[in-house]
């Protein structure tokens, strides 16, 4: 009997990618928040030699070292599993998605890891001006980091500057400049590194608004909550600006995900957005997909079935043709290979004809159901809210945080209420960003490479066991970690900043 | 285009051998904590030595990092079949790296939950394990893996994998090649060594470099046993050859001597490298003032590492050979990437002198006096 794929070490090894990276994303938002507010802080001090500054620096600074730790940790594990869990990804687009993993450390690694070590442990050891800048660079190789790893997740949402070989069965890279500076990888950069921002700067508000409600350190969490919010407004409004680009992005790119996540079935022109419930904006979402009021808005419905205009004037496949031209080219890609071995160049060219004329569609190949080409459609359709709506509510609380902060200071001082929403913020902060990497991730879904590889074809030869232990490894390791790493930062913040 | 593919395949060994020599010479963080017990007696003592080795464990980190993306951009195959394959070998090192990764910030705060000894078992245990695990994958470079790769599977529908282990062991298979254990067990007490001797070097207490100092006797004599036994072995038995003219993998007598023997400037590194170990160990054990033994030995190993690095990657070697299917075994031209993958990630390797200088500048800043007990209990983020 051909021995096929066990469905369930797909799911297993999905789960435990998603939980990896889901713990991951604790994390990181903070580092790179975080990385932004105590350099500000520092900087201020570097300038003014105010010694409250540098107190009030470095008591970020060992949260951010707690949190880094764990961050740096989950990383590894993610890497990794590229190969562990996703072998066949490794070998079918390694050529292509190693090289920002690769450039990741040698750039953004080996600065992090430097210059930490020297903003923690050089205070006396070096000038304030070396200082300041380790401590700069610290969040600049976290933000370096950044980059290189949404360019590689950018290329996964929106494959560009490769061809298939089939000589070596597997992509290989033509344009670099493609793949590093995509439109792509731009938007997701700056969306994502300014709403971790947002995340660091709520977790400052928050933490410095238990002060204020506790009546300790009252001076240090009014300095912070005002760099914090200065910081959290630019990066609220310029995550609002880039969001507003990437949803265009994937109407263009990845139109499934745009339909799971508007829960839009039946597309039309002068489509409405829906905001929740009958709640609905006409016209807006087209606008928002095409930037014109009559532009159409495929559904889930019209993108299964096809039919319909497409941009360019040809009419869209249905999910039924995509797969069958999916199974020619993978089928003309084994007669090409034959017909190598038998050194037949006729059947050669004829096969690579036929590969090339499909390999839009490669990928289609390997489904064996159109349902699973759609992604889960209520947790993408909630998660875009609670993303978005978070999003808003972040502006108006940093805004509203900024104006009183310099111009009503007293009032501010005596809004307890405001103190308490500061601090129950906190948990929002990171809902908005899980959400949003919910929508990024499971709206992909069941690519790992849009259009070109799906989940089952991307997998590992494993048994279901050995995934499912690690799994639950990870599950029992990452909680306890993160259960310690909040009990010591409780015990930081009730510590409060030390005296130096 | 042919040559410079060619030369671009070794390039890129040559880059993954520097940075797998690299990390050998920085598992001196590991070896130094798989030595916190012993060399340790008091509670002070402990966090002077993990406050020595907390200094430099990121760079130890970023280098295994580093080392895993570098070795996916440019043999991608390698990483798609070790990784997937060997999956349990891996994830043990995986476990015990992230373990140790937090052991260091965690271990000394209120409210950790595990308690400080928890942590300090856990950087004990990545101290031990992670040696031991990684030199055995070195190993299976001149001993073989079980495993198959068909890239014709592609167009299977039903199981489009092209990598496979043969045996549901998944790694956990170089456990029953004793000379994999062989070599774990060298690099864990090359390890140790150089951990002695990064803190005769880098903390200030005479007590302690005392203990250092007998502990270096205590280890080389496993080490050196350990290691010339695998080296002769090593040296002296068939190696995976790959045949130009048949296009086939063959099992060739004295393969890796014949390519220290072909490749002299590997050969002298490699001289070079065990007398350099060897002094800094001998200077350091028998010279009571002398703190810069680090420096030769670790020079030392990078230089040893290197060249067997290079000795398994060049000269129509395979350096990652398959026992189940010897034409399935890997070597640096049939698991690189594409020509223009290579040529860009050679370009962004002439970044690296760069990033190497800040290392150092920013190192020598930091480390320029020895940390004592005084400094720790003064230092506000000491762990």
């Amino acid at each position: 009997m051909q021995e096929t794929i066990d469905t369930s070490m797909i799911d297993w090894s999905r789960a435990q990618f998603a939980l990896t990276a889901m713990y991951h994303w604790l994390f990181v938002p903070l580092t790179l928040g975080l990385a932004v507010v105590m350099g500000t802080m520092e900087t201020i001090y570097y300038r003014t030699g105010n010694a409250f500054w540098k107190r009030t620096a470095k008591f970020w600074m060992k949260l951010f070292g707690v949190n880094f730790a764990i961050g740096v940790a989950t990383g590894l594990i993610l890497e990794f599993q590229f190969g562990t869990n996703w072998s066949n990804y490794s070998w079918f687009v390694g050529d292509i998605f190693g090289a920002p993993l690769a450039i990741e450390g040698i750039l953004a690694f080996f600065m992090e890891a430097t210059f930490i070590a020297v903003m923690f442990f050089g205070w006396e050891k070096v000038s304030r001006k070396f200082h300041l800048a380790s401590t700069w660079l610290t969040g600049l190789g976290a933000t370096i980091s950044a980059w290189w790893i949404l360019v590689a997740n950018s290329w996964m949402q929106y494959p560009v500057g490769m061809v298939f070989n089939p000589e070596t069965m597997r992509n290989e890279m033509v344009d670099f400049m493609a793949v590093a500076f995509s439109p792509v990888a731009i938007v997701k950069f700056f969306h994502t590194v300014l709403s971790s921002w947002i995340l660091g700067a709520v977790f400052v508000v928050g933490v410095s608004c238990w002060y204020l409600i506790r009546k300790r350190e009252q001076a240090f969490a009014r300095a912070s909550i005002k760099v914090a919010s200065a910081v959290g407004l630019f990066a609220s409004l310029v995550t609002a600006a880039t969001g507003d680009q990437s949803a265009y992005q994937v109407a263009q790119v990845q139109p499934m995900k745009l339909a799971a996540m508007e829960a839009l079935y039946d597309g039309s022109a002068h489509a409405p957005l829906t905001v929740v419930g009958p709640v609905r904006i006409p016209e807006m979402l087209s606008v928002l997909a095409t930037h014109s009021r009559d532009g159409f808005v495929p559904g889930i419905n019209d993108l299964l079935q096809g039919g319909y205009p497409l941009a360019d004037g040809s009419t869209a496949l249905s999910a039924e043709e995509k797969i069958e031209r999916g199974k020619m080219a993978v089928n003309a890609l084994a007669d090409y290979r034959q017909a190598s071995k038998a050194a037949d160049s006729v059947q050669m060219e004829a096969a690579l004809a036929t590969l090339q004329q499909n390999m839009p569609y490669f990928g289609y190949g390997y489904i064996r159901d159109t349902a699973s080409l759609v992604p889960h459609v209520a947790l993408m359709f909630w998660s875009f809210r609670i993303m978005v709506g978070l999003g808003v509510y972040f502006i108006f609380l940093f805004a509203l945080l900024l104006f009183l902060t310099w111009k009503k200071s007293s009032f501010f001082d005596q809004s307890g209420w405001l103190h308490q929403i500061g601090l129950w913020s906190v948990p929002l902060a990171y809902i908005a960003s899980q959400a949003g990497w919910i929508v990024a991730e499971v709206g992909r879904q069941p690519w790992t490479i849009q259009d070109l590889l799906p989940v089952n074809a991307a997998i590992s030869h494993l048994e279901t066991g050995s995934v499912q232990t690690t799994f639950f490894i990870f599950l029992v390791l990452f909680t306890v970690l993160l259960i310690a790493e909040i009990g010591i930062m409780i015990q930081a913040i009730k510590k409060g900043p030390e005296d130096i | 285009m042919e040559s410079t593919y060619i030369f671009l395949q070794q390039y890129w060994w040559f880059i993954i051998s520097l940075l797998g020599a690299l990390l050998v010479f920085l598992l001196f963080v590991q070896g130094g904590n798989s030595l916190i017990f012993t060399l340790g007696r008091t509670e002070e003592e402990h966090k002077l030595l993990i406050n020595s080795t907390g200094r430099k464990w990121e760079f130890t980190f970023t280098t295994l990092v580093t080392f895993g993306g570098a070795f996916f951009a440019s043999f991608p195959l390698f990483y798609s079949t070790s990784f997937g394959g060997a999956y349990w070998l891996w994830m043990i090192i995986l476990f015990t790296f992230v373990l140790q990764a937090v052991s260091y910030e965690f271990q000394s705060k209120l409210g950790n939950l595990l308690g400080k000894r928890t942590y300090q078992f856990f950087l004990v245990l990545n101290g031990i394990v992670g040696p031991v695990l990684l030199g055995m994958a070195v190993s299976t470079f001149f001993y073989g893996s079980n495993f198959t790769v068909t890239k014709d599977n592609l167009t299977e529908f039903g199981m489009p994998v092209i990598s496979t282990w043969t045996n549901p062991w998944h790694g956990l298979d170089a456990f029953a090649q004793p000379w994999n254990i062989l070599l774990g067990l060298a690099v864990l007490f090359l390890a140790r060594m150089l951990g002695s001797m990064y803190f005769i070097n880098n903390i200030n207490d005479e007590t302690l470099t005392a203990r250092c100092r007998r502990q270096l006797i205590t280890d080389t004599v496993p080490f050196l046993l350990f290691f010339l036994t695998y080296l002769i072995r090593t040296l002296t038995k068939d190696g995976f050859a790959f045949d130009p003219e048949t296009q086939q993998f063959v099992m060739e007598p004295f393969k890796y001597l014949h390519n220290l023997l072909a490749m002299p400037v590997l050969l002298v590194l490699f001289l070079t490298g065990v007398v350099s170990v060897l002094f800094g160990t001998i200077k350091s054990i028998f010279s009571p003032s002398y703190r810069k033994g680090i420096w030769f030995a670790g020079i030392g190993t990078v230089l040893t590492v290197l060249a067997l690095l290079l000795a398994v990657g060049y000269n129509n070697t395979s350096y990652y050979p398959s026992v189940a299917d010897l034409q399935s075994s890997l070597t640096i031209a049939n698991s690189c990437s594409s020509l223009f993958t290579l040529k860009t990630m050679a370009y962004v390797s002439i970044l690296v002198p760069f990033v190497l200088a800040y290392i150092f500048y920013a190192w020598q800043a930091i480390d320029r006096k020895s940390i004592t007990k005084d400094e720790i209990k003064h230092d506000d983020h000491a762990y």
